[in-house]
């Protein structure tokens, strides 16, 4: 792959010329700090029904936005015209907000130091999904999804693709300018049955992940969606005839496209600093993975090794530098099942008494204010763990999980509800069919305490989603998830359709 | 620098268009918030933007199809409209093609009129009264969280059979959340809001002091179903989601809730054991929505093609009978049945029911009053079985009384189910919906009891 530079036309913008204006009046001003991000995210979503084109939805979100710390206190003003009268009106603007709010404020902002930083990164991708004619992507999703609607048994199908090229550029008041682009892809295929006697219906989706890369995704060949769209209807078959499942505790062996959504909810979501000081409480929650438990709060079982990382390629939260203008970097949330990091920000790096943030600072558009989000957050594979085969062979009784569906977890990152696309019933250590019906249910760290088995290095993949939620104003973020499959033993397992009341 | 108004724009880039048809509308939007934290304030905004798009519409031979293009600022309108007709001409055929709109609503707006605006001025005088509220919640030692936002937006819609519509859309929210200062304790209230008006802070502080104070006594429960009285806000999250399940198509495609086994849909059905009436009106007062669909692409349950329809009050249930679903023209045509658009509205009411939430706790022997529901995701969508979390207040009523706070509750219900289990709605009043709010805030709901809500398994989350 040719290493390149942010797109020219991202480039030619007057970002110097905004930078200087906005910046020079937030100092002229008193500010202690002020950045200016200048953020042109191009969106494009394509939806199919029944393998025709239901929808081709081609969004640009341009604008600049301008934070400050005026005496202790943020401020922040986004606008649309990238002038460099707009930029000094912005700042400004975000001036007379710290001021209004200084009065209801009585903690001081205080920003960890991070050292200036100058330069270009671009993520990792061959591509780049607005260079190809919209007329040959939506032709190879209809050929796709034909494919599927062509199976024995499959009614519908329901499939898209979404891409987005997020193209930013960051300055503040220390000398930090960093410019940057990273393309990401989500494609999605389901197929559903309905069986029009009784009135039952049963989908199955592909579980291949949302990632950090272009179309090549789609045709490279190296990830396999000839055979995952050639087993699917048959797989959905078997499902409409599986049977209802026991409920009670079993033994489970996680596959990672389902385990992906566990970490990131359970560890993920509770190991962010913002969340377990309070900063989210009236709406994300909070964390029982409270400060007083670093380096002491026994988070899962000792083969529990889960690292934060924004420097995984093709990772969905991977970048150069975060929104304030800190450097990409890897460390450790929990290790030997031991709670030992946080996800942080400037900030709330500060209040975690840390000398430094480690980047997780991150808005989803030029209208909002950076918040903490998540950085990848990836279970560790043991380095000789066993493969999948080896994982299921050592489960005399239990059920094998694979891709996500529905999720569900409290406030604190306690009690926590996960379904699937696909459960098998190991028996004998061996795959004895699927089942139907099926949510397990735990606390998390329970959950993670049963952690019998990791898979090795041949296990683990990237999962991910485009979609993740925090913050008021609402702010959605990218985000991977690395794991093994594991095993956990005696998880608690429901029948939906009992806890339906039928 | 000169700044083309949104409706110069929309005339721009209807004059460019060389399609068979073409929408082209401009939402200006402004907006401001304020986010607090234990007793102080945290993040701010204020916020303007506007989004700028054009749908064009290309006969390629085969049929009428379609291409969706957005920008923000003030684009090249020629080449966004270029843009929007090679996306077009790319696609195939729109199945849900059907001759645009050409008759204009009731209620089309002022179009030559600016657009309408606001700023963190709104706030001038809810801000010095949360202040107050701080510091008394601080004398207290009780901690105070929550969010205030307000936006307005205008929508000029223009159309190639020159309809010119306009809309201005107020929303405004506020949520305030309590916590003792060890965070074992939380309660919560929240109101939508036009204009702040009408937002009284002492009120909503008083309500989360009130709160605080039966939470004091801590009783805890096992999972199992148990009689309960869900207070408004919790109703409003539930029946969104049954309401944004209410897809005609899916449902005469055998695929959602609302289908018949043996084909076709469930209209006609009862639903609810009580006369209940689920019901959007964008006139209905304090939550107007707009009179006329705006949509930037397809899906089952809208269409581009519907551009600038009206979208007048309509009855999805009706004295507790299925009445309506939503239904774009094309696949009403198909199916010989009324088109309905959906309105950003939702009204749930019982026939002259009275009874307010507080005469219905103390008209409850044993039972449990929530607050509010959290992370709502659906489990089944054979039966619309949700899953989600009781937060920021469960309470056991004994003899009428509320005599202490419960530990929180993972629950699994479908809304629909539960329609017909209701044995008693109360008075309809605005609400919050505390899980949908981003998305949704104008709704009316009753508080309601419902013999075994199933409270699956406990969550030891505060």
């Amino acid at each position: 792959m040719q290493p390149r530079d942010v797109d020219e036309s991202f480039l030619a913008l007057p970002l110097s010329a905004l930078a200087e204006a906005a910046l020079t009046r937030a100092v002229d001003l008193g500010c202690e700090h002020a950045d200016l991000r200048v953020e042109r995210i191009r969106t494009q979503s394509l939806n199919l029904r029944d393998a025709r084109l239901e929808s081709l939805a081609d969004g640009e979100d341009l604008g600049l936005a301008v934070r400050v710390v005026h005496e202790g206190t943020w401020g922040f003003a986004a606008g649309v015209v990238l002038t460099a009268a707009e930029a000094v009106r912005l700042a400004e603007q975000a001036v007379a907000v710290a001021q209004v709010s200084a009065a209801l404020v009585t903690d001081r902002v205080e920003l960890a130091p991070e050292p200036p930083h100058e330069g270009a990164w671009v993520s990792s991708y061959d591509v780049d999904p607005f260079e190809v004619p919209d007329a040959d992507k939506t032709a190879l999703l209809t050929e796709w999804s034909e494919r599927l609607l062509a199976a024995d048994g499959v009614e519908h199908v329901t499939s898209g693709c979404m891409h987005v090229k997020e193209q930013k550029f960051y300055a503040d008041t220390s000398g930090t300018r960093t410019r940057q682009q990273r393309v990401r892809i989500a494609p999605e295929f389901t197929a559903l049955t309905v069986d029009r006697a009784t009135g039952a219906f049963e989908s199955m989706r592909t579980i291949a992940p949302p990632v950090g890369r272009g179309w090549e995704y789609l045709t490279d060949g190296r990830y396999d969606w000839a055979a995952e769209l050639a087993e699917i209807p048959g797989l959905l078959r078997e499902k409409t005839k599986a049977p209802s499942v026991e409920p009670g505790r079993h033994d489970l062996v996680v596959d990672p496209s389902n385990l992906w959504l566990t970490i990131h909810e359970s560890v993920g979501h509770a190991t962010e600093l913002d969340r377990a000081l309070g900063y989210e409480a009236a709406y994300a929650g909070t964390s029982f993975a409270t400060p007083d438990g670093l380096g002491s709060l026994r988070y899962g079982s000792e083969l529990m090794h889960v690292t934060g990382d924004r420097t995984a390629e093709h990772g969905l939260s991977t970048i150069g530098w975060d929104d304030e203008g800190v450097e990409a970097q890897r460390w450790d949330i929990v290790r030997d099942g031991v709670l030992v990091g946080y996800q942080v920000d400037r900030n709330t790096a500060r209040m975690g008494g840390m000398d430094r943030s480690n980047g997780c600072a991150f808005a989803d558009s030029p209208r909002h204010v950076p918040v903490q989000r998540m950085a990848n957050v990836s279970l560790q594979p043991a380095d000789d763990g066993p493969d999948l085969d080896g994982l299921i062979g050592g489960v005399e009784r239990g059920i094998y999980v694979v891709g996500d569906k529905s999720w569900s977890i409290d406030m604190q990152r306690y009690n926590f509800q996960f379904t699937g696309q696909r459960f098998y019933r190991i028996e004998g250590g061996r795959l004895a069919g699927q089942l139907r019906d099926v949510a397990y249910q735990a606390t998390t760290t329970d959950f993670w305490g049963s952690m019998r088995a990791v898979g090795g290095p041949s296990t683990y993949r990237l999962g991910g989603a485009f979609n993740c939620g925090k913050a008021q104003p609402g702010q959605v973020a990218p985000v991977s998830h690395g794991c093994p499959a594991a095993l956990f033993e005696g998880v608690t397992i429901l029948n939906t359709v009992q806890e339906g009341g039928r | 620098m000169s700044r083309l108004s949104a409706q110069e724009l929309v005339e721009q880039a209807l004059a460019a268009s060389t399609a068979d048809g073409c929408v082209a509308y401009v939402v200006e939007s402004t907006e401001a918030n304020l986010r607090w934290a234990s007793n102080s304030l945290t993040t701010n905004g204020a916020m303007r933007s506007r989004q700028v798009v054009v749908v064009s519409f290309v006969d390629g031979g085969a049929g009428m199809a379609t291409g969706t293009v957005a920008r923000t600022g003030t684009p090249d309108v020629a080449e966004l409209v270029a843009a929007s007709e090679q996306a077009a001409r790319d696609a195939g055929p729109a199945e849900d093609a059907v001759p645009l709109v050409s008759e204009a609503p009731a209620g089309a707006g002022d179009w030559d009129a600016d657009p309408a605006e606001t700023s963190i001025e709104v706030f001038t005088e809810f801000a010095p009264a949360l202040g107050e509220a701080f510091g008394a919640a601080r004398s207290r030692g009780d901690l105070l969280f929550g969010y205030a936002e307000h936006s307005l937006t205008t929508t000029y819609v223009g159309t190639s059979t020159g309809l010119r519509l306009r809309h201005d859309q107020p929303t405004g929210r506020v949520e305030l959340n309590g916590k003792s200062t060890d965070f074992s304790r939380s309660v919560w209230a929240g109101v939508g809001t036009r204009d702040f008006r009408d937002v009284s802070v002492p009120d909503l502080a008083a309500d989360v002091e009130r709160k605080l104070g039966w939470a004091q006594r801590r009783v805890d429960l096992p999972a199992g179903r148990y009689e309960t009285v869900l207070p408004p806000s919790a109703v409003s999250d539930l029946m969104l989601y049954a309401y944004w399940t209410m897809e005609a198509r899916d449902a005469d495609e055998g695929r959602n809730v609302f289908a018949r086994a043996g084909g076709g849909n469930r209209i006609g059905d009862r639903l609810a054991q009580l006369p209940l009436t689920l019901r959007s009106d964008p006139h209905a007062p304090g939550l107007e929505a707009a009179p006329f669909q705006v949509v930037s692409a397809s899906s089952g349950s809208a269409s581009v093609f519907d551009n600038g329809m009206a979208t007048p009050a309509v009855d999805w249930i009706r004295d507790g009978v299925l009445t309506n679903l939503v239904r774009p023209r094309a696949w009403a045509l198909k199916t010989t049945a009324p088109a309905v658009a959906a309105v950003d509205n939702l009204v749930l009411e019982a026939p002259e029911a009275t009874a307010s939430l507080d005469d219905m706790v103390g008209a409850t022997d044993r039972g449990l009053l929530l607050t509010t529901l959290w992370y709502i995701r659906e489990v089944d969508p054979q039966t619309l079985l949700l899953t989600g979390l009781t937060r920021d207040g469960v309470f056991l009523v004994e003899g009428g009384e509320v005599t202490g706070a419960v530990n929180n509750f993972r629950w699994n219900e479908s809304p629909v189910d539960l329609l017909g289990r209701i044995s008693e709605a109360g008075r309809t009043e605005r609400t919050l919906p505390r899980e949908w709010n981003d998305w949704f805030t104008r709704a009316a709901m009753p508080p309601v009891r419902v013999p075994d809500f199933n409270m699956s398994s406990v969550s030891p989350a505060s």
